[in-house]
Protein backbone atom coordinates (compact mmCIF):
# COMPACT_ATOMS: atom_id res chain seq x y z
CA UNK A 1 0.00 0.00 0.00
CA UNK A 2 1.81 3.26 -1.00
CA UNK A 3 1.43 6.13 1.76
CA UNK A 4 4.13 8.26 0.32
CA UNK A 5 1.18 11.28 -0.87
CA UNK A 6 -1.75 11.58 1.48
CA UNK A 7 -2.46 15.27 1.70
CA UNK A 8 -4.69 17.08 3.74
CA UNK A 9 -5.52 14.94 6.43
CA UNK A 10 -2.49 13.80 6.73
CA UNK A 11 -0.81 16.74 7.71
CA UNK A 12 0.68 17.11 11.04
CA UNK A 13 -0.20 20.21 12.83
CA UNK A 14 3.33 22.55 14.02
CA UNK A 15 3.70 23.16 17.25
CA UNK A 16 3.81 27.26 18.01
CA UNK A 17 6.97 28.51 17.12
CA UNK A 18 8.25 25.22 15.70
CA UNK A 19 10.79 25.62 13.01
CA UNK A 20 10.31 24.70 10.02
CA UNK A 21 13.08 21.99 8.96
CA UNK A 22 14.81 21.87 5.22
CA UNK A 23 12.87 19.21 3.34
CA UNK A 24 9.45 19.16 5.48
CA UNK A 25 6.25 19.55 3.92
CA UNK A 26 5.72 23.17 4.79
CA UNK A 27 8.82 24.07 2.98
CA UNK A 28 8.21 22.15 0.53
CA UNK A 29 4.82 23.86 0.32
CA UNK A 30 1.60 22.32 0.25
CA UNK A 31 -0.56 21.99 -3.08
CA UNK A 32 -3.64 24.31 -3.47
CA UNK A 33 -7.14 23.80 -1.96
CA UNK A 34 -8.00 22.91 -5.60
CA UNK A 35 -5.49 20.45 -6.05
CA UNK A 36 -5.99 19.17 -2.65
CA UNK A 37 -9.16 18.70 -3.52
CA UNK A 38 -9.04 16.72 -6.64
CA UNK A 39 -6.05 14.22 -5.26
CA UNK A 40 -8.75 13.58 -2.43
CA UNK A 41 -11.31 12.56 -5.06
CA UNK A 42 -8.74 10.71 -6.99
CA UNK A 43 -7.20 8.51 -3.95
CA UNK A 44 -11.01 7.86 -2.62
CA UNK A 45 -11.63 6.77 -6.22
CA UNK A 46 -8.34 4.71 -6.04
CA UNK A 47 -9.21 3.30 -2.28
CA UNK A 48 -12.83 2.27 -3.15
CA UNK A 49 -11.53 -0.04 -6.59
CA UNK A 50 -8.99 -1.89 -3.94
CA UNK A 51 -11.70 -2.51 -1.29
CA UNK A 52 -14.32 -3.63 -4.63
CA UNK A 53 -11.35 -6.08 -5.26
CA UNK A 54 -10.50 -7.46 -1.67
CA UNK A 55 -14.69 -7.27 -1.06
CA UNK A 56 -15.39 -9.69 -4.40
CA UNK A 57 -11.91 -12.09 -4.15
CA UNK A 58 -11.31 -14.50 -1.68
CA UNK A 59 -10.69 -14.84 0.89
CA UNK A 60 -13.74 -13.63 1.91
CA UNK A 61 -13.77 -11.94 6.24
CA UNK A 62 -16.99 -13.54 7.20
CA UNK A 63 -16.24 -13.51 10.62
CA UNK A 64 -15.38 -9.98 10.59
CA UNK A 65 -18.15 -9.26 9.16
CA UNK A 66 -20.47 -10.71 11.36
CA UNK A 67 -18.38 -8.85 14.33
CA UNK A 68 -19.31 -5.76 12.20
CA UNK A 69 -22.89 -6.06 11.77
CA UNK A 70 -22.93 -6.45 15.42
CA UNK A 71 -20.63 -3.24 15.56
CA UNK A 72 -22.47 -1.40 13.33
CA UNK A 73 -26.17 -2.43 13.54
CA UNK A 74 -27.11 -3.98 16.76
CA UNK A 75 -24.96 -1.82 18.78
CA UNK A 76 -26.55 1.41 17.15
CA UNK A 77 -30.07 0.25 16.95
CA UNK A 78 -30.71 1.77 20.53
CA UNK A 79 -29.77 5.20 19.46
CA UNK A 80 -31.24 5.21 16.06
CA UNK A 81 -34.65 4.35 17.94
CA UNK A 82 -34.26 7.11 20.28
CA UNK A 83 -33.28 9.36 17.68
CA UNK A 84 -36.43 7.99 15.32
CA UNK A 85 -38.71 8.09 18.13
CA UNK A 86 -38.06 11.90 19.47
CA UNK A 87 -37.77 12.77 15.55
CA UNK A 88 -41.74 11.12 15.49
CA UNK A 89 -42.59 13.60 18.64
CA UNK A 90 -41.42 16.77 16.88
CA UNK A 91 -43.35 15.51 14.09
CA UNK A 92 -46.28 15.37 15.68
CA UNK A 93 -46.38 18.30 17.86
CA UNK A 94 -45.37 20.48 14.95
CA UNK A 95 -47.85 18.53 12.08
CA UNK A 96 -50.92 19.22 14.23
CA UNK A 97 -50.24 22.99 14.89
CA UNK A 98 -50.30 23.78 11.17
CA UNK A 99 -52.62 21.28 10.54
CA UNK A 100 -55.25 22.90 12.92
CA UNK A 101 -54.50 25.79 11.89
CA UNK A 102 -55.83 24.83 8.60
CA UNK A 103 -58.91 22.97 9.60
CA UNK A 104 -56.84 19.50 8.50
CA UNK A 105 -56.18 18.04 11.70
CA UNK A 106 -57.43 14.62 10.42
CA UNK A 107 -54.75 14.16 8.30
CA UNK A 108 -52.47 14.29 11.09
CA UNK A 109 -51.84 10.36 11.60
CA UNK A 110 -51.09 10.49 7.27
CA UNK A 111 -48.76 13.34 7.78
CA UNK A 112 -46.38 11.78 10.72
CA UNK A 113 -46.60 8.19 8.79
CA UNK A 114 -45.74 10.05 5.13
CA UNK A 115 -42.85 12.64 6.71
CA UNK A 116 -41.73 9.81 9.03
CA UNK A 117 -41.08 7.21 6.37
CA UNK A 118 -40.26 9.32 3.04
CA UNK A 119 -37.61 11.01 4.97
CA UNK A 120 -37.19 11.67 8.69
CA UNK A 121 -36.49 8.00 8.87
CA UNK A 122 -33.50 7.36 6.67
CA UNK A 123 -31.82 10.71 7.40
CA UNK A 124 -32.12 10.89 11.12
CA UNK A 125 -30.83 7.05 10.96
CA UNK A 126 -27.96 8.57 8.00
CA UNK A 127 -27.03 11.34 10.27
CA UNK A 128 -26.99 9.13 13.73
CA UNK A 129 -24.90 6.56 11.99
CA UNK A 130 -22.79 9.03 10.87
CA UNK A 131 -22.32 10.44 14.05
CA UNK A 132 -21.54 7.08 16.09
CA UNK A 133 -20.27 4.81 13.84
CA UNK A 134 -17.98 7.40 11.23
CA UNK A 135 -16.76 8.42 14.31
CA UNK A 136 -15.91 4.70 15.90
CA UNK A 137 -14.03 3.89 12.10
CA UNK A 138 -12.35 6.79 11.82
CA UNK A 139 -10.85 7.02 15.19
CA UNK A 140 -10.20 2.99 14.95
CA UNK A 141 -8.72 2.81 11.91
CA UNK A 142 -6.16 5.88 12.72
CA UNK A 143 -4.95 4.54 16.10
CA UNK A 144 -4.24 1.62 14.08
CA UNK A 145 -2.72 3.39 11.73
CA UNK A 146 -0.84 5.64 13.67
CA UNK A 147 0.59 2.65 15.49
CA UNK A 148 1.75 0.47 12.42
CA UNK A 149 -0.98 -2.01 13.36
CA UNK A 150 -2.11 -1.26 9.41
CA UNK A 151 1.34 -1.99 8.26
CA UNK A 152 1.49 -4.96 10.27
CA UNK A 153 -1.24 -6.62 8.91
CA UNK A 154 0.06 -5.87 6.12
CA UNK A 155 3.06 -7.04 6.77
CA UNK A 156 1.77 -10.79 7.60
CA UNK A 157 0.63 -10.70 4.20
CA UNK A 158 -2.86 -10.25 5.02
CA UNK A 159 -4.85 -7.04 2.75
CA UNK A 160 -6.10 -4.83 5.06
CA UNK A 161 -8.50 -3.67 2.61
CA UNK A 162 -10.06 -7.13 2.40
CA UNK A 163 -9.85 -7.44 6.61
CA UNK A 164 -10.29 -4.24 7.57
CA UNK A 165 -12.74 -2.20 5.29
CA UNK A 166 -14.87 -4.05 3.29
CA UNK A 167 -16.60 -5.93 6.48
CA UNK A 168 -17.04 -2.44 7.94
CA UNK A 169 -18.53 -0.90 4.72
CA UNK A 170 -20.47 -4.14 3.67
CA UNK A 171 -21.67 -3.84 7.52
CA UNK A 172 -22.78 -0.09 6.60
CA UNK A 173 -24.52 -0.90 3.88
CA UNK A 174 -26.00 -4.12 5.04
CA UNK A 175 -27.54 -2.51 7.97
CA UNK A 176 -28.71 1.33 7.43
CA UNK A 177 -31.86 0.10 5.35
CA UNK A 178 -32.90 -2.47 8.93
CA UNK A 179 -31.84 0.82 11.44
CA UNK A 180 -34.25 2.98 9.43
CA UNK A 181 -36.88 0.67 9.66
CA UNK A 182 -36.48 0.75 13.23
CA UNK A 183 -36.05 4.70 13.31
CA UNK A 184 -39.18 4.77 11.03
CA UNK A 185 -41.40 2.06 13.61
CA UNK A 186 -40.47 4.38 16.69
CA UNK A 187 -41.12 7.50 15.15
CA UNK A 188 -44.60 6.36 14.30
CA UNK A 189 -45.24 4.90 17.57
CA UNK A 190 -44.03 8.37 19.27
CA UNK A 191 -45.96 10.44 17.48
CA UNK A 192 -49.07 8.46 17.79
CA UNK A 193 -48.07 8.32 21.48
CA UNK A 194 -47.61 12.11 21.26
CA UNK A 195 -51.27 12.23 19.09
CA UNK A 196 -52.91 10.15 21.51
CA UNK A 197 -52.20 12.14 24.42
CA UNK A 198 -53.60 15.29 23.20
CA UNK A 199 -56.53 13.82 21.61
CA UNK A 200 -57.77 10.70 22.78
CA UNK A 201 -56.75 8.06 18.89
CA UNK A 202 -56.64 4.23 18.99
CA UNK A 203 -53.12 2.44 17.46
CA UNK A 204 -55.40 0.80 15.34
CA UNK A 205 -57.40 4.25 14.08
CA UNK A 206 -53.56 6.15 13.49
CA UNK A 207 -52.48 3.06 11.70
CA UNK A 208 -55.54 3.07 9.26
CA UNK A 209 -55.48 6.56 8.68
CA UNK A 210 -52.02 6.70 8.42
CA UNK A 211 -51.31 4.17 5.58
CA UNK A 212 -54.59 4.73 4.13
CA UNK A 213 -53.75 5.25 0.13
CA UNK A 214 -49.91 4.08 0.97
CA UNK A 215 -48.09 1.98 -1.40
CA UNK A 216 -44.90 -0.05 -1.32
CA UNK A 217 -43.60 2.68 -3.31
CA UNK A 218 -43.96 5.33 -1.04
CA UNK A 219 -42.22 2.66 1.64
CA UNK A 220 -39.40 0.66 -0.02
CA UNK A 221 -37.65 3.16 -2.36
CA UNK A 222 -36.82 5.69 0.69
CA UNK A 223 -35.75 2.72 3.17
CA UNK A 224 -33.29 1.14 0.45
CA UNK A 225 -31.93 4.37 -0.77
CA UNK A 226 -30.13 4.08 2.82
CA UNK A 227 -28.08 1.12 1.31
CA UNK A 228 -26.33 4.35 -0.50
CA UNK A 229 -26.14 6.47 3.07
CA UNK A 230 -24.48 2.95 4.49
CA UNK A 231 -21.86 2.94 1.18
CA UNK A 232 -20.82 6.60 2.05
CA UNK A 233 -20.36 6.40 5.94
CA UNK A 234 -18.43 3.19 5.63
CA UNK A 235 -16.16 3.92 2.90
CA UNK A 236 -15.55 7.92 4.03
CA UNK A 237 -15.05 6.70 7.39
CA UNK A 238 -12.26 3.86 6.51
CA UNK A 239 -10.76 5.92 4.23
CA UNK A 240 -10.21 8.43 5.93
CA UNK A 241 -8.74 6.68 9.04
CA UNK A 242 -6.60 4.38 6.67
CA UNK A 243 -4.52 7.64 5.39
CA UNK A 244 -3.92 9.20 8.79
CA UNK A 245 -0.95 10.87 9.75
CA UNK A 246 0.43 12.55 12.69
CA UNK A 247 0.16 10.99 15.75
CA UNK A 248 -2.61 11.46 18.72
CA UNK A 249 -3.78 14.93 16.59
CA UNK A 250 -4.10 12.78 13.48
CA UNK A 251 -6.91 10.48 14.94
CA UNK A 252 -8.47 13.38 16.48
CA UNK A 253 -8.54 14.61 12.93
CA UNK A 254 -9.65 11.66 11.49
CA UNK A 255 -12.21 10.81 13.33
CA UNK A 256 -13.85 14.63 13.01
CA UNK A 257 -13.28 14.45 9.53
CA UNK A 258 -15.02 11.27 9.02
CA UNK A 259 -18.33 12.28 10.99
CA UNK A 260 -18.44 16.02 8.75
CA UNK A 261 -17.44 14.16 5.63
CA UNK A 262 -19.98 11.36 6.03
CA UNK A 263 -22.96 13.86 7.33
CA UNK A 264 -22.19 16.10 4.47
CA UNK A 265 -22.27 13.38 1.40
CA UNK A 266 -25.14 11.90 3.14
CA UNK A 267 -27.26 14.95 2.94
CA UNK A 268 -25.65 15.47 -0.69
CA UNK A 269 -26.22 12.15 -1.95
CA UNK A 270 -30.15 12.67 -0.20
CA UNK A 271 -30.68 15.17 -2.59
CA UNK A 272 -29.89 13.91 -5.61
CA UNK A 273 -31.62 10.27 -3.90
CA UNK A 274 -34.93 12.06 -3.69
CA UNK A 275 -35.39 13.44 -7.10
CA UNK A 276 -34.24 10.07 -8.46
CA UNK A 277 -36.92 8.53 -6.48
CA UNK A 278 -39.34 10.99 -7.56
CA UNK A 279 -38.51 10.37 -11.21
CA UNK A 280 -38.62 6.73 -10.98
CA UNK A 281 -41.46 6.25 -8.69
CA UNK A 282 -43.83 8.53 -9.08
CA UNK B 1 12.35 -26.21 26.12
CA UNK B 2 10.78 -27.36 23.02
CA UNK B 3 11.76 -25.55 19.76
CA UNK B 4 10.06 -24.12 17.50
CA UNK B 5 10.64 -26.22 14.55
CA UNK B 6 8.70 -28.90 16.47
CA UNK B 7 5.38 -28.27 15.25
CA UNK B 8 6.19 -25.40 12.49
CA UNK B 9 4.20 -25.64 9.94
CA UNK B 10 5.61 -28.33 6.71
CA UNK B 11 6.77 -26.00 4.48
CA UNK B 12 9.61 -26.74 1.67
CA UNK B 13 13.12 -24.96 2.39
CA UNK B 14 13.67 -22.78 -0.86
CA UNK B 15 17.08 -24.51 -1.72
CA UNK B 16 20.31 -22.33 -1.56
CA UNK B 17 20.97 -21.84 -5.78
CA UNK B 18 23.28 -18.69 -5.01
CA UNK B 19 20.79 -16.40 -5.29
CA UNK B 20 20.47 -13.63 -2.75
CA UNK B 21 17.98 -13.69 -0.56
CA UNK B 22 17.08 -10.19 -1.02
CA UNK B 23 19.22 -7.62 -3.38
CA UNK B 24 18.10 -4.00 -3.41
CA UNK B 25 19.86 -2.54 -6.46
CA UNK B 26 20.20 1.07 -7.19
CA UNK B 27 16.96 2.39 -5.29
CA UNK B 28 16.11 6.32 -5.01
CA UNK B 29 13.49 7.26 -2.98
CA UNK B 30 12.39 11.13 -1.83
CA UNK B 31 9.33 12.67 -0.15
CA UNK B 32 9.21 15.80 -1.59
CA UNK B 33 12.00 17.59 -2.16
CA UNK B 34 13.96 15.41 0.99
CA UNK B 35 16.56 12.67 -0.99
CA UNK B 36 16.25 9.79 1.89
CA UNK B 37 17.81 6.93 -0.54
CA UNK B 38 20.28 7.92 -3.19
CA UNK B 39 20.99 5.27 -5.28
CA UNK B 40 21.84 2.40 -2.74
CA UNK B 41 22.45 -0.96 -3.07
CA UNK B 42 22.98 -4.10 -0.67
CA UNK B 43 22.75 -7.64 -1.25
CA UNK B 44 21.44 -10.63 2.32
CA UNK B 45 22.46 -14.11 1.45
CA UNK B 46 20.52 -16.95 3.06
CA UNK B 47 21.90 -17.78 6.21
CA UNK B 48 23.20 -14.17 6.28
CA UNK B 49 22.84 -11.17 9.00
CA UNK B 50 23.49 -7.61 7.74
CA UNK B 51 23.10 -4.85 10.46
CA UNK B 52 22.25 -1.73 8.89
CA UNK B 53 23.56 1.14 10.93
CA UNK B 54 23.69 5.01 10.29
CA UNK B 55 22.55 8.71 12.02
CA UNK B 56 18.40 8.86 12.47
CA UNK B 57 17.38 10.39 9.07
CA UNK B 58 19.19 8.74 6.60
CA UNK B 59 16.84 6.31 5.29
CA UNK B 60 17.34 3.02 7.41
CA UNK B 61 13.62 1.96 8.28
CA UNK B 62 12.34 3.47 4.80
CA UNK B 63 15.14 0.84 3.13
CA UNK B 64 13.58 -1.93 5.16
CA UNK B 65 9.53 -0.92 4.19
CA UNK B 66 11.02 -0.66 0.79
CA UNK B 67 11.57 -4.33 1.19
CA UNK B 68 8.76 -5.95 2.69
CA UNK B 69 6.68 -3.47 0.11
CA UNK B 70 5.85 -1.38 2.38
CA UNK B 71 6.65 1.62 0.26
CA UNK B 72 7.80 1.90 -3.31
CA UNK B 73 10.89 3.11 -4.50
CA UNK B 74 10.74 6.19 -7.06
CA UNK B 75 13.35 3.83 -8.75
CA UNK B 76 15.62 1.14 -8.81
CA UNK B 77 15.00 -2.95 -8.30
CA UNK B 78 14.39 -4.34 -4.69
CA UNK B 79 14.55 -8.36 -5.07
CA UNK B 80 13.36 -11.15 -3.01
CA UNK B 81 14.82 -14.53 -4.22
CA UNK B 82 15.62 -12.80 -7.56
CA UNK B 83 11.84 -11.15 -8.26
CA UNK B 84 11.26 -7.76 -8.52
CA UNK B 85 8.87 -6.98 -6.48
CA UNK B 86 8.23 -3.21 -7.06
CA UNK B 87 4.64 -2.30 -8.60
CA UNK B 88 3.36 -6.25 -7.18
CA UNK B 89 -0.29 -5.89 -6.30
CA UNK B 90 -0.76 -6.31 -2.96
CA UNK B 91 -2.42 -10.14 -3.28
CA UNK B 92 1.24 -11.20 -5.34
CA UNK B 93 2.98 -8.72 -2.33
CA UNK B 94 1.38 -11.08 -0.22
CA UNK B 95 2.50 -14.33 -1.70
CA UNK B 96 6.29 -12.91 -1.26
CA UNK B 97 5.67 -11.41 2.28
CA UNK B 98 4.32 -15.25 3.39
CA UNK B 99 7.92 -15.62 3.21
CA UNK B 100 9.29 -12.69 5.62
CA UNK B 101 8.80 -11.68 9.12
CA UNK B 102 9.21 -7.99 9.80
CA UNK B 103 9.65 -6.86 13.54
CA UNK B 104 8.47 -3.16 13.70
CA UNK B 105 10.29 -0.77 16.14
CA UNK B 106 7.71 -0.39 18.22
CA UNK B 107 6.31 -3.69 17.90
CA UNK B 108 3.06 -2.76 16.35
CA UNK B 109 1.15 -5.55 18.24
CA UNK B 110 -2.71 -5.50 17.59
CA UNK B 111 -3.35 -3.66 20.65
CA UNK B 112 -7.66 -5.29 21.06
CA UNK B 113 -5.76 -8.83 20.79
CA UNK B 114 -4.26 -10.65 23.51
CA UNK B 115 -0.48 -11.71 23.39
CA UNK B 116 -1.59 -15.37 22.14
CA UNK B 117 -4.54 -13.85 19.32
CA UNK B 118 -1.60 -11.64 18.30
CA UNK B 119 0.98 -14.65 17.66
CA UNK B 120 -1.94 -16.80 16.28
CA UNK B 121 -2.61 -13.63 13.78
CA UNK B 122 -0.29 -14.71 10.80
CA UNK B 123 -1.09 -18.67 11.39
CA UNK B 124 -5.03 -18.05 11.14
CA UNK B 125 -4.95 -16.34 7.78
CA UNK B 126 -1.95 -18.54 6.47
CA UNK B 127 -2.21 -21.77 7.81
CA UNK B 128 -6.15 -23.38 7.70
CA UNK B 129 -4.99 -26.52 7.36
CA UNK B 130 -3.59 -26.44 11.04
CA UNK B 131 -6.44 -27.48 13.73
CA UNK B 132 -7.05 -25.19 16.76
CA UNK B 133 -4.96 -27.54 18.67
CA UNK B 134 -2.06 -27.53 16.73
CA UNK B 135 -2.18 -23.77 16.22
CA UNK B 136 -2.41 -23.15 19.99
CA UNK B 137 0.72 -25.62 20.60
CA UNK B 138 2.36 -23.93 17.67
CA UNK B 139 1.55 -20.58 19.34
CA UNK B 140 2.58 -21.68 22.88
CA UNK B 141 6.05 -22.86 21.45
CA UNK B 142 7.02 -19.52 19.53
CA UNK B 143 6.14 -17.20 22.54
CA UNK B 144 8.13 -20.17 24.88
CA UNK B 145 11.19 -19.65 22.66
CA UNK B 146 11.29 -15.32 23.09
CA UNK B 147 10.64 -16.20 26.58
CA UNK B 148 6.96 -15.40 27.37
CA UNK B 149 4.87 -18.38 27.12
CA UNK B 150 3.53 -17.18 30.79
CA UNK B 151 1.93 -14.16 29.26
CA UNK B 152 -0.67 -15.91 26.52
CA UNK B 153 -3.69 -14.12 28.01
CA UNK B 154 -1.90 -10.37 28.66
CA UNK B 155 -3.10 -7.60 26.27
CA UNK B 156 -0.11 -5.47 24.96
CA UNK B 157 -0.77 -2.66 27.05
CA UNK B 158 -0.13 -4.49 30.33
CA UNK B 159 3.63 -5.82 29.15
CA UNK B 160 6.35 -4.22 28.81
CA UNK B 161 8.73 -2.60 25.73
CA UNK B 162 11.05 -5.14 26.00
CA UNK B 163 8.38 -7.59 25.78
CA UNK B 164 6.17 -6.51 23.16
CA UNK B 165 9.20 -6.82 20.96
CA UNK B 166 9.50 -10.64 22.55
CA UNK B 167 5.97 -10.89 21.37
CA UNK B 168 5.98 -9.33 18.12
CA UNK B 169 9.20 -11.01 17.28
CA UNK B 170 7.60 -14.29 17.86
CA UNK B 171 4.82 -13.21 15.71
CA UNK B 172 7.41 -12.47 12.91
CA UNK B 173 8.27 -15.95 13.15
CA UNK B 174 5.21 -17.93 12.80
CA UNK B 175 5.10 -18.50 9.49
CA UNK B 176 8.64 -19.51 9.27
CA UNK B 177 10.16 -16.47 7.07
CA UNK B 178 13.57 -17.44 5.36
CA UNK B 179 13.98 -13.59 5.57
CA UNK B 180 13.49 -11.86 9.36
CA UNK B 181 13.56 -7.88 8.79
CA UNK B 182 14.56 -6.05 12.30
CA UNK B 183 13.54 -2.47 13.02
CA UNK B 184 15.58 -1.48 15.81
CA UNK B 185 15.24 -4.45 18.28
CA UNK B 186 16.69 -3.17 21.01
CA UNK B 187 15.91 0.42 20.96
CA UNK B 188 14.79 2.00 23.87
CA UNK B 189 15.28 -0.85 26.42
CA UNK B 190 17.36 -1.44 28.97
CA UNK B 191 20.80 -2.79 28.63
CA UNK B 192 20.09 -6.31 30.04
CA UNK B 193 16.85 -6.42 27.71
CA UNK B 194 19.27 -5.52 24.94
CA UNK B 195 21.43 -8.41 25.52
CA UNK B 196 18.36 -10.84 25.70
CA UNK B 197 17.36 -9.53 22.61
CA UNK B 198 20.16 -9.88 20.57
CA UNK B 199 21.02 -13.60 22.20
CA UNK B 200 17.17 -13.95 21.14
CA UNK B 201 18.33 -13.29 17.43
CA UNK B 202 21.24 -15.47 17.53
CA UNK B 203 19.45 -18.55 18.71
CA UNK B 204 16.90 -17.68 16.09
CA UNK B 205 19.38 -17.08 13.73
CA UNK B 206 21.18 -19.90 13.92
CA UNK B 207 18.40 -22.45 14.31
CA UNK B 208 16.50 -21.22 11.10
CA UNK B 209 19.07 -19.94 9.22
CA UNK B 210 17.37 -17.36 7.52
CA UNK B 211 18.71 -14.02 5.76
CA UNK B 212 18.21 -10.84 8.25
CA UNK B 213 19.13 -7.51 7.78
CA UNK B 214 18.76 -6.04 10.87
CA UNK B 215 18.54 -1.96 11.12
CA UNK B 216 19.70 -0.48 14.51
CA UNK B 217 21.96 2.60 15.98
CA UNK B 218 23.53 0.31 18.52
CA UNK B 219 26.98 -0.75 17.26
CA UNK B 220 27.20 -3.49 20.57
CA UNK B 221 24.38 -5.06 19.30
CA UNK B 222 25.13 -4.75 15.66
CA UNK B 223 29.05 -6.24 15.94
CA UNK B 224 26.82 -9.12 18.22
CA UNK B 225 24.21 -10.04 16.22
CA UNK B 226 25.54 -9.56 12.42
CA UNK B 227 28.08 -11.15 10.06
CA UNK B 228 27.88 -8.20 7.85
CA UNK B 229 27.22 -4.19 9.05
CA UNK B 230 26.79 -1.37 6.29
CA UNK B 231 27.13 2.32 7.49
CA UNK B 232 24.53 4.47 5.70
CA UNK B 233 25.07 8.40 5.65
CA UNK B 234 22.91 10.53 2.97
CA UNK B 235 21.04 7.83 1.54
CA UNK B 236 23.81 5.56 0.41
CA UNK B 237 26.69 3.10 1.83
CA UNK B 238 29.42 4.26 3.18
CA UNK B 239 31.17 1.40 4.07
CA UNK B 240 29.84 -2.14 3.96
CA UNK B 241 31.87 -4.92 6.08
CA UNK B 242 32.51 -6.77 8.82
CA UNK B 243 33.25 -4.99 12.21
CA UNK B 244 36.78 -5.18 11.90
CA UNK B 245 36.57 -3.67 8.41
CA UNK B 246 34.60 -0.81 9.90
CA UNK B 247 37.31 -0.10 12.47
CA UNK B 248 40.20 0.00 10.33
CA UNK B 249 38.58 2.27 7.80
CA UNK B 250 39.16 5.97 7.61
CA UNK B 251 37.17 7.11 6.32
CA UNK B 252 36.65 10.61 8.77
CA UNK B 253 32.40 9.51 9.16
CA UNK B 254 32.96 5.99 9.92
CA UNK B 255 35.99 6.85 12.42
CA UNK B 256 33.12 9.54 13.59
CA UNK B 257 30.47 7.19 13.95
CA UNK B 258 32.27 4.28 15.58
CA UNK B 259 34.08 6.73 18.44
CA UNK B 260 30.21 8.37 19.31
CA UNK B 261 28.74 4.88 19.57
Amino acid sequence: MERDSTPGAGVAVPLPGATVLPGSSEEQGEPGLIMQFLEWFGDLGVFFMRVVHAAFTPPFEFRELLNQLDEIGSKSLPLVALAGGATGIVISLQARYSLTRFGAASLLPAAIVFSVIHETGPIITGLVVSGRVGAGIGAQLASMKVTEQIDAIEASAVNPYRLLAAPRIIACFLMLPLLTLAADLFGMLMGWVSQALVSPLSLQQFVTRGFKGATFNDFLPPTFKTMFFGLIIGVIACFQGMRTKGGAAGVGRAATSSVVLASLFVILADVVLVKLILILFP
Amino acid sequence: METINQVAPKKPKRPDDGTPAVSVENVHKSFGKQKVLNGISLSVKRGETLAVLGRSGTGKSVLLRLIIGLQQPDSGAVRIHGEDIVGLSLDDMGRIRKGMGFLFQHAALYDSLTVEQNVAFPLEHHRPEMSSAERAERVRNLLAEVGMEGSLQKMPANISGGMQKRVGLARALALDPQILLLDEPTAGLDPISSGEIDELVLKLQAEHQMASIVVTHDIHSAKTIADRLALLDKGNVVIEGTFAELQSSENEFVKNFLKYS
